[in-house]
């Protein structure tokens, strides 16, 4: 028994190629754009894996570090340290700013972390792939392989210079953007302090003010100047916790005692890609429907034409006595194998494409294997028009034309 | 003639199918989670590590000489600028006097008064003197009464009490005179050492408060930087270590220096050390006071041992260590870690010999169930 769906794709090879690339292109747009989807919620999965936290203790009634402003004492980390069931906290700041480098500028956001021979502590990125970790207290920089910088550059973030010492991958905030890693004084100091002129307008101010500045009394204009240039808050505290002990119990007896808000990383989870990420992704959600519909409706025309192309040669084999199954048979193999090329054509472009992207495109196996199913779903449905249609032909058209 | 054509068609689809199959299998493997982590590797060194302190402060002088008058007053003139060198002892301006010179004047015309009158009660002591001495031989000859002779020697005892309030009248004239002329001298602003003008705070004419600064001199010499060192990171400092001072005007110029001292007291605020470092020399031209300086601090050199970059470790629960490349398979080895210097290298104390192979960086934080593949560059990284 020959295959007729096998003879007949061989017979015109090059237009089933042709059409089954253009398919396989535009099942590739639709990969990535789950892609682009899984990306967006992996970006905010990745700044809570990276951040290596089990808690994050926030400014009271506030959704900070990421999703809300947020800023608690600095000294707030010591007193966690004493909560039960706290194993290691560490001060972070968190600011998305403009980071220049030479001529050029990247948004990206800068985080502040303790420096010291905390291996892994919470904060730290957990892989370099260039360089090395900061070792100094001020002005080092670890940057991410999607700034664009590299090792021996220099930043300018605010009033002071940067080296960057070391690369990391993937490490992004929650809406893509890049980090910046640099010693949590400094990052303290560019998040709080005001610019230059703002200060000298504001000691000016303070030095025309006959409170602060009284013939009678010197000194004191200097100690009411001093005590404006300080900054001693962070957005959050990262917390890990002791192994064993329970996130949300723990949780709750900072929340009671010490009077923060926390959030577990259930929690957090559900702030960022909940409500942080909510509008983009359905976006982004509805744009795979329509995608997926147009793909349909595609493929659907795609196999109505390649079947009226060979009406005739249907008609044929009608005339011949050839069984109904046999031609259903046959058009049902064409469009599945219409699918299995467009489908690899697809997720090979997808693949490729997916790096080229300035947003991160996760591309994930499942999504592929539901995606093959799919597109074979929709090719069997698009193929049932043209199986109808090939049925009804008269057989007296072979020799009618 | 058949086959021919068959073969033929048979070869295009093949040419199609084969590249298709071939990259649909590369790209099913070799991305996603399937894909193998690209790792870098390193061999452990052997080396002295020469661990190293970082900090920072602003450069400030050890004395700092806020010159002021004593008493309140007005400043009549101020002879110098800020930026003149000085020397120990120069009149830098002076207060208004107001009625110190004819204070003076009046204490001399006392003065001379009371020498009047020192000489008056002199004359009058020794003319009693003479009388006394005549009257005693006069009575001895029996040629007066006792009664004149007691008279007498009342006279010269009253001219010698005379003579010698006198004499006190004087010097005390005297020395009132010397503490007029010596707040007179006060009234002047005089530089204790040699040195240079930072501050001119007043102007002539301006009345200040007593002990209120009108110029400030520093000894260049006497310049240090005041450096804070983050407590996490400060072990080992100590005084007379050698320091390198790097200002923020000057990037790319380390100055020789010295900690001077460790200070007893930490901020504890900020959680910082303090220590004061000192320049080996005077850097010319003279850092501004108040300017911030990078400082780093050279600490003794460790034994010999093995050293590991830090990027290499890496932590597994609470466990340290640093991944080995075991074929395609990733095994953590926990290590104990010793100090480690500015440049990224960490003292390995147990767990590695020199020579032993680790995983530097990779591109991807591992697990245990990573599979790894060794490359030279991790992609994406500049050489």
């Amino acid at each position: 028994m020959i295959s007729l769906a096998g003879r007949d794709i061989a017979h015109a090879w090059g237009k089933f190629v042709f059409t089954g690339l253009g398919l396989g292109l535009l099942l590739g747009v639709t990969l990535v754009m789950a892609g682009v989807y899984r990306g967006m919620v992996d970006d905010g999965k990745a700044l809570l894996d990276n951040s290596g936290a089990d808690l994050w203790v926030v400014q009271r009634d506030t959704l900070g570090p990421y999703a809300e402003p947020s800023s608690i004492p600095d000294d707030a980390e010591r007193a966690l340290r004493a909560m039960p069931g706290v194993a290691e906290a560490a001060n972070v700041t968190y600011l998305t700013m403009q980071v220049r480098q030479g001529g050029h500028d990247v948004r990206a956001m800068v985080v502040g972390i303790v420096p010291g021979e905390a291996w892994g502590a919470p904060g730290w990125p957990p892989a370099l792939i260039a360089g090395r970790r900061l070792t100094r207290g001020h002005y080092e920089a670890m940057a991410d392989i999607a700034t664009g910088f590299e090792v021996g550059d220099t930043l300018r973030i605010r009033r002071n210079d940067y080296t960057v010492v070391g690369l990391t991958r993937r490490m992004v905030s929650s809406s893509g953007d890049p980090m910046v890693f640099i010693p949590l004084k400094d990052a303290q100091e560019a998040q709080f302090l005001k610019d230059n002129d703002a200060i000298v307008q504001d000691r000016n101010r303070t030095a025309a003010n006959p409170a602060f500045n009284r013939p009678g009394v010197p000194g004191l204009l200097e100690s009411v100047t001093a005590s404006k240039s300080s900054s001693s808050a962070v957005n959050a505290v990262l917390v890990r916790l002791r192994p064993g002990a329970d996130a949300d119990e723990t949780a709750e007896s900072i929340r009671r005692w010490k009077r923060l808000t926390v959030y577990t990383r259930a929690e957090m989870e559900e702030i960022l890609i909940g409500k942080l990420i909510a509008t983009s992704a359905k976006q982004i959600g509805m744009f795979l429907v329509i995608l997926a519909v147009v793909s349909a409706a595609i493929v659907a025309f795609i196999i109505y034409t390649l079947t009226m192309d060979k009406i005739r040669e249907i008609a044929v084999l009608k005339l011949i006595g050839t069984r109904n199954r046999t031609i259903a048979s046959m058009i049902l193999q064409q469009a599945l194998a219409l699918g299995v090329i467009g489908f690899a054509v697809g997720k090979i472009s997808a693949t490729f494409a997916a790096p080229l992207f300035p947003k991160y495109v996760l591309l994930m196996p499942q999504d592929s294997l539901a995606g093959f199913g799919a597109v074979l779903v929709i090719c069997a449905l698009a193929s049932v028009i043209a199986i109808r249609m090939a049925l009804r032909v008269d057989p007296a058209e072979a020799i009618g034309g | 003639m058949n086959r021919m054509r068959i073969s033929r068609r048979t070869l295009s689809i093949l040419a199609v199918v084969i590249p298709l199959v071939a990259m649909l299998g590369y790209v099913a493997l070799r991305s996603g989670p399937l894909a193998p982590v690209a790792v870098t590797v390193v061999k452990v060194e052997a080396d002295a590590l020469r661990p190293a302190l970082f900090g920072i402060g602003t450069v400030e002088a050890r004395q700092l000489h806020r010159i002021g008058p004593t008493a309140p007053g007005r400043l009549l003139r101020l002879r110098v600028e800020v930026g003149d060198a000085v020397k120990a002892g120069q009149v830098l301006g002076e207060m208004d006097p107001v009625d110190s010179d004819d204070r003076l004047r009046s204490q001399q015309a006392l003065l001379q008064r009371t020498a009047a009158v020192l000489s008056d009660a002199t004359a009058r002591h020794a003319y009693a003197q003479t009388q006394a001495r005549r009257y005693e031989q006069l009575f001895a000859e029996q040629a007066t009464s006792d009664e004149l002779l007691a008279a007498r020697r009342q006279d010269l005892q009253l001219a010698s009490a005379a003579l010698a309030a006198a004499r006190e009248d004087q010097a005390r004239a005297q020395s009132d005179l010397q503490a007029l002329r010596a707040q007179r001298a006060a009234l002047r602003l005089v530089s204790p050492v040699d040195g240079i003008v930072t501050a001119r705070d007043v102007e002539p004419g301006t009345t200040v408060v007593a002990g209120q600064a009108v110029v400030e001199v520093v000894d260049p010499r006497t310049l240090w930087v005041n450096t804070r060192f983050d407590q996490v990171s400060a072990g080992g400092l100590a005084a007379d270590l050698p320091a390198r001072v790097t200002l923020r005007s000057r990037r790319g110029q380390a100055l020789e220096a010295r900690v001077s001292r460790t200070e007893p007291r930490a901020d504890a605020v900020t959680e910082e050390l303090l220590a004061k470092v000192a320049f080996r020399s005077v850097p010319q031209p003279l850092p501004p006071i108040g300017e911030l300086a990078e400082v780093t601090v050279d600490l003794p050199a460790l034994p010999e041992g093995p050293v590991i970059p830090n990027a290499a470790v890496q932590r597994q629960g609470s466990r340290i260590g640093v991944w080995t490349a075991n074929g395609d398979r990733a095994a953590f080895l926990p290590v104990k870690l010793g100090r480690s210097d500015l440049d990224g290298q960490v003292q390995v104390l147990d767990g590695l010999k020199p020579g032993d192979a680790i995983v530097l960086h990779s591109e991807e934080t591992l697990s245990v169930r990573s599979r790894i593949h060794v490359v030279d560059r991790i992609a994406g990284v500049a050489p």
